[in-house]
């Protein structure tokens, strides 16, 4: 499980594990049934105190994202799908925000901004679709 | 179990007219891990001696598992693993040989674990202590101190001065400790960025006391990195109550707020100027700012 984990995030380091599977879940790159590591697992691959990986696992099953059953572990559940669209949005939120902060620090009007987003799509349509081997998932 | 692995009570030491520990109390409860940070001079060498007996309590009491070091030691320096930041090793053993040596020293001593710890750090029972770099040696001291799977693994600065890698195996060998059942961590660190992914509880010593000393959360729940902007450019850091050190210039300037966020709220407004960022701050900005205070 590919994470990232900084001390000087500013966020939390349960809440940033909580964020990034929520992350990877959005992107479809965990679906449901999956199972995620065991907490002593991703600990030491994190090099964070195992209390706060159980900690984020704890987050995500009160929030409905995963189910832990004895035996099989920490598994994505099945309805797991309405959250990551909800995730989905918040992500983009996130980043649209910092876009319009930067554009008024910069003194961009809207329409410009988004006449700029319009013209980034289509170069990016552009690459994209010849690199072969990028996952899309529907 | 709920009896603290650790409890030190009004612990004072002096070395002549040096105060290096002044009035330190310090409960560790089980299954955690547990970090000393402050300047160097602050006092964490000083007292983790005295958790080890290597220096007699002038005025306290101190209790490790459950016995006085001092008077106990074979019980408390049986299930203790301990590393220095010395890393203090017989020379003119291979690391063999100093395997052998330990294991007459500790009844548990693990000669399955040790032998796996050998691998897993790459280490070459054959060589010799005085050949091995800085990196082996903290290693081979690693495995010295893990191999008897002791009830407390006491660390004093195991990090310093090492590349990465070895800093890696380090954090691995404090997670996987806690991650066993009874088993403890108590480690110094001036690397404060390592004690925040890895703590669970955290103690700041400043000039031989202790100034803070809580959950790890608690601590950074209750600072707020604060930045405000000013409407005219300040030639100097504001003097605004619920602050506590100012970075900046012109417009903008940082500080940490312990606390007392709806005072520094209002004092903020009072001039005119706006917060326009409030984070979490690191376990290292915390720091910087309480040292700073003093």
């Amino acid at each position: 499980m590919s994470l990232r984990i900084s001390a000087d995030d500013g966020t939390p380091i349960y809440l940033q594990i909580v964020n990034q599977i929520k992350y990877l879940i959005a992107a479809g790159r965990y679906g449901a049934g999956d199972r995620l590591p065991p907490v002593r697992k991703l600990a030491e691959q994190l090099l964070v105190n195992p209390n706060t990986v159980a900690r984020a696992y704890r987050e995500l099953e009160s929030s409905g994202v995963v189910v832990t059953r004895q035996g099989s572990g920490t598994t994505i559940a099945e309805n797991g799908s309405p959250l990551a669209r909800a995730e989905k949005v918040r992500i983009l939120s996130d980043r649209i925000d910092m876009l319009l902060a930067e554009a008024s620090q910069l003194e961009v009007p809207l329409e410009t901004l988004l006449k700029l987003v319009r013209q980034r799509a289509r170069t990016f349509q552009k690459t994209t679709s010849k690199k072969p081997g990028t996952k899309r998932k529907r | 179990m709920n009896e603290s692995v650790i409890q030190v009570r009004d612990l004072c030491r002096r070395f002549g007219k040096n105060h290096a520990l002044e009035h330190v109390d310090l409960d560790v409860q089980p299954g955690i891990v547990f970090g000393l940070v402050g300047e160097n001079g602050a006092g964490k060498t000083t007292l983790i001696k005295h958790l080890l007996g290597l220096l007699k309590a002038q005025h306290g009491s101190v209790r490790v598992l459950g016995h006085d070091p001092v008077q106990n030691p074979v019980e408390v320096l049986g299930n203790i693993g301990y590393l220095s930041e010395e890393r203090d090793l017989p020379e003119r053993m291979t690391i063999g040989q100093l395997m052998r040596y330990q294991q007459a020293f500790f009844p548990n001593w693990d000669e399955d674990y040790a032998k796996q710890l050998c691998e897993t750090f790459q280490l070459d029972p054959g060589q010799r202590i005085k050949r091995l770099s800085r990196g082996q040696r903290a290693r081979t001291g690693l495995l010295a101190a893990l191999a008897h799977r002791p009830k407390l693994l006491v660390l004093d600065e195991p990090s310093s001065g090492l590349d990465p890698a070895v800093r890696r195996d380090i954090l691995g060998a404090i997670i996987r400790t806690v991650a066993e059942e009874g088993r403890n961590v108590l480690f110094s660190s001036h690397l404060l960025d390592e004690v925040q992914r890895v703590a669970d509880e955290v103690a700041m010593l400043h000039q031989g006391r202790v100034v803070l000393c809580d959950p790890l959360d608690q601590i950074l729940g209750s600072h707020h990195r604060i930045t405000v902007r000013f409407a005219q450019p300040q030639a100097a850091a504001p003097d605004l109550p619920g602050g506590g050190q100012w970075r900046g210039e012109r417009h903008e300037w940082s500080t940490i707020c312990n606390g007392a966020l709806n005072q520094l709220q209002q004092a903020v407004e009072a001039v005119g100027a706006q917060i326009v960022e409030q984070e979490q701050p690191s376990l290292e900005e915390v720091f910087i700012d309480r040292v700073g205070r003093r």
